[in-house]
């Protein structure tokens, strides 16, 4: 039982882990929380049920066509709502970025109404592993496998590629960057474009493991991620990933041994604690600024 | 030849005039330096030479062209490079990555060489090079911020304060790279509050007040004006 809980919390923190990525990426670039990024995640899964139920395609067709309209989605986001207050407080940015979290969610009460749609299990071609009386899921192992993946991959990115560094030069001092050649403002929107084709990602498998898909699911998830993101250290992409995949095990085990009703509560009893004991989160790093 | 041409440039911040017409020239080969007090405006003139601000009115050229309105990002292309003020190396980042960042438009055949150039100016960053750069002394840092901006083989390398915050022989030790990278054919517009050293290698300088040019002459001539030696060189 021990261990069907825990690979149940690793599989549902790993899609925390992936959307947690989008997160702190846009986070550590335009020092912003982009609260809409969770609404991605739902646009994310009715692309892709769109695509499966109205146009028949393949299960891996569906997902790109939604990682594409994600990507889409999110540089768009970027340039109309987020660019042009480069300059404003945080707070604006704030509150813009819940306005479009609340447009996202009308747009998709009034396209697919607000009737639950029952999203088809799209990882299902991979067959459940069996261990004695013991089994994984398909799902659950392509979702681990996804996270690993995406880590790997985002990891190599900005630690050996060229735009990979320019990112990481972008985050720490935009114009120094500007000042190497650097085009920030192409920077930002490739950053957003990564993150929202994540949660795209992170839509599908979500949604093939807790199969209701509302104009409300990717609030909950998107809020839990965020939590994740700071848990590990928001703007820290291992960070980020540690901080999903404990959260999904908390997430599960508060589930199974505590309260179904109080989980919830304890995940973020979770965040405030460790924001009190290490306010940079788990892996979260602090330079000290030399003059 | 002027390089770089600066004419009764304007420049706000908001609604406080920083800079109120100062024209300035700096010729192929030359090191020019600005000096003045804190406030003069001094690094808000090589901000907006570099495109970070924008003046509200004047012209400023580099070899014929226009660079009002030209972005930032768009400066090292033309061969100007900015070393800015405080240094801003990305601290996160190794040595050897900083350097990268500063040859980020120049196409990846020649960036090893040019890293070997800036090694073999700056043998500490050698030393250093895969250390995080925010580890490194402030006095390495300054070669750092000075090394990345020769990644990009400007034809214009401008240095604001480059000696702010170091020890004496550091300082020392800085102007004599300065003056070696000019004998290697790098022009040089240089910012300093520390006129004695700034003039005593520099063609020619241009004292700012509030946001004006107060006097211009040679380095040499400047450094024995009784006005500038009364105001800027405490004798």
């Amino acid at each position: 039982m021990l261990l069907a809980f825990l690979i149940n919390g690793i599989s549902l923190g790993s899609v925390y882990a992936i959307i947690a990525l989008g997160y702190t990426m846009v986070y550590g670039i335009a020092k912003m929380l982009n609260f809409a990024h969770g609404d991605v995640i739902m646009i994310g899964g009715y692309i892709a049920f769109c695509s499966t139920s109205y146009l028949g395609l393949n299960p891996i067709l569906s997902i790109l066509c939604a990682i594409a309209v994600c990507t889409a989605l999110g540089i768009t986001i970027e340039k109309l709502a987020y660019k042009p207050l480069r300059n404003a407080t945080s707070l604006a940015v704030l509150i813009t970025a819940i306005g479009v979290s609340y447009f996202l969610q009308n747009i998709a009460l009034l396209i697919w109404t607000s009737n639950p749609k029952s999203f088809p299990n799209m990882v299902s071609f991979v067959p459940s592993l069996k261990l004695g009386t013991f089994a994984i899921s398909g799902t659950a192992m392509v979702t681990i496998a996804a996270c690993v993946i995406i880590m790997l991959v985002l990891t190599f990115f900005t630690e050996r590629t060229k735009m990979g560094k320019a990112m990481r030069a972008v985050s720490e001092d935009k114009g120094a960057a500007e000042l190497m050649g650097i085009n920030v403002n192409r920077t930002i929107s490739l950053t957003f474009a990564i993150g929202s084709g994540l949660a795209a990602i992170a839509g599908v498998l979500l949604c093939s493991a807790y199969p209701t898909l509302m104009p409300t699911t990717g609030a909950m998830p998107g809020i839990k991620a965020f939590t994740a993101a700071v848990f590990g250290g928001i703007g820290s992409i291992p960070g980020a990933m540690l901080g999903g995949i404990l959260l999904g095990i908390i997430e599960i085990f508060a589930k199974a041994y505590i309260s179904t009703q109080l989980s919830d509560a304890i995940v973020f009893a979770v965040l405030i604690i460790v924001l009190i004991v290490k306010p940079s989160g788990l892996l979260g790093k602090y330079v000290q600024e030399k003059v | 030849m002027s390089l770089l041409k600066a004419e009764d440039v304007h420049v706000y911040y908001g609604s406080i005039h920083a800079i109120k017409g100062v024209s300035f020239e700096v010729n192929e080969g030359e090191i020019v330096t600005l000096i003045g007090a804190n406030g003069a405006g001094k690094s808000t003139t090589l901000n907006t030479v570099s495109g970070l601000l924008k003046p509200r009115s004047g012209i400023i050229e580099f070899d014929g062209q226009s660079l009002v309105g030209v972005p930032a990002s768009k400066m090292v292309n033309k061969g100007l490079a900015l070393c800015p003020e405080g240094r801003r190396v990305f601290l996160q980042m190794t040595v050897e990555e900083n350097l990268e960042m500063g040859a980020f438009t120049r196409p990846k055949g020649e960036i090893k060489d040019s890293i070997a150039e800036v090694y073999d100016r700056f043998p500490r960053l050698k030393e250093r090079y895969k250390q995080v750069s925010g580890t490194l002394s402030g006095g390495e840092q300054q070669m750092l911020a000075m090394g990345r901006a020769l990644m990009s083989k400007p034809k214009l390398l401008m240095l604001d304060e480059p000696s702010m915050g170091l020890a004496p022989i550091l300082v020392d030790q800085i102007f004599q790279i300065i003056k070696e990278l000019n004998d290697a054919g790098t022009t040089i517009l240089l910012v300093e509050q520390n006129a004695q050293m700034a003039l005593s290698i520099a063609d020619r300088g241009y004292v700012l007040e509030t946001g004006t040019i107060a006097a211009t002459g040679t380095g040499e001539a400047l450094l024995h004006d009784p006005a500038v030696q009364k105001a800027y060189l405490g004798g």
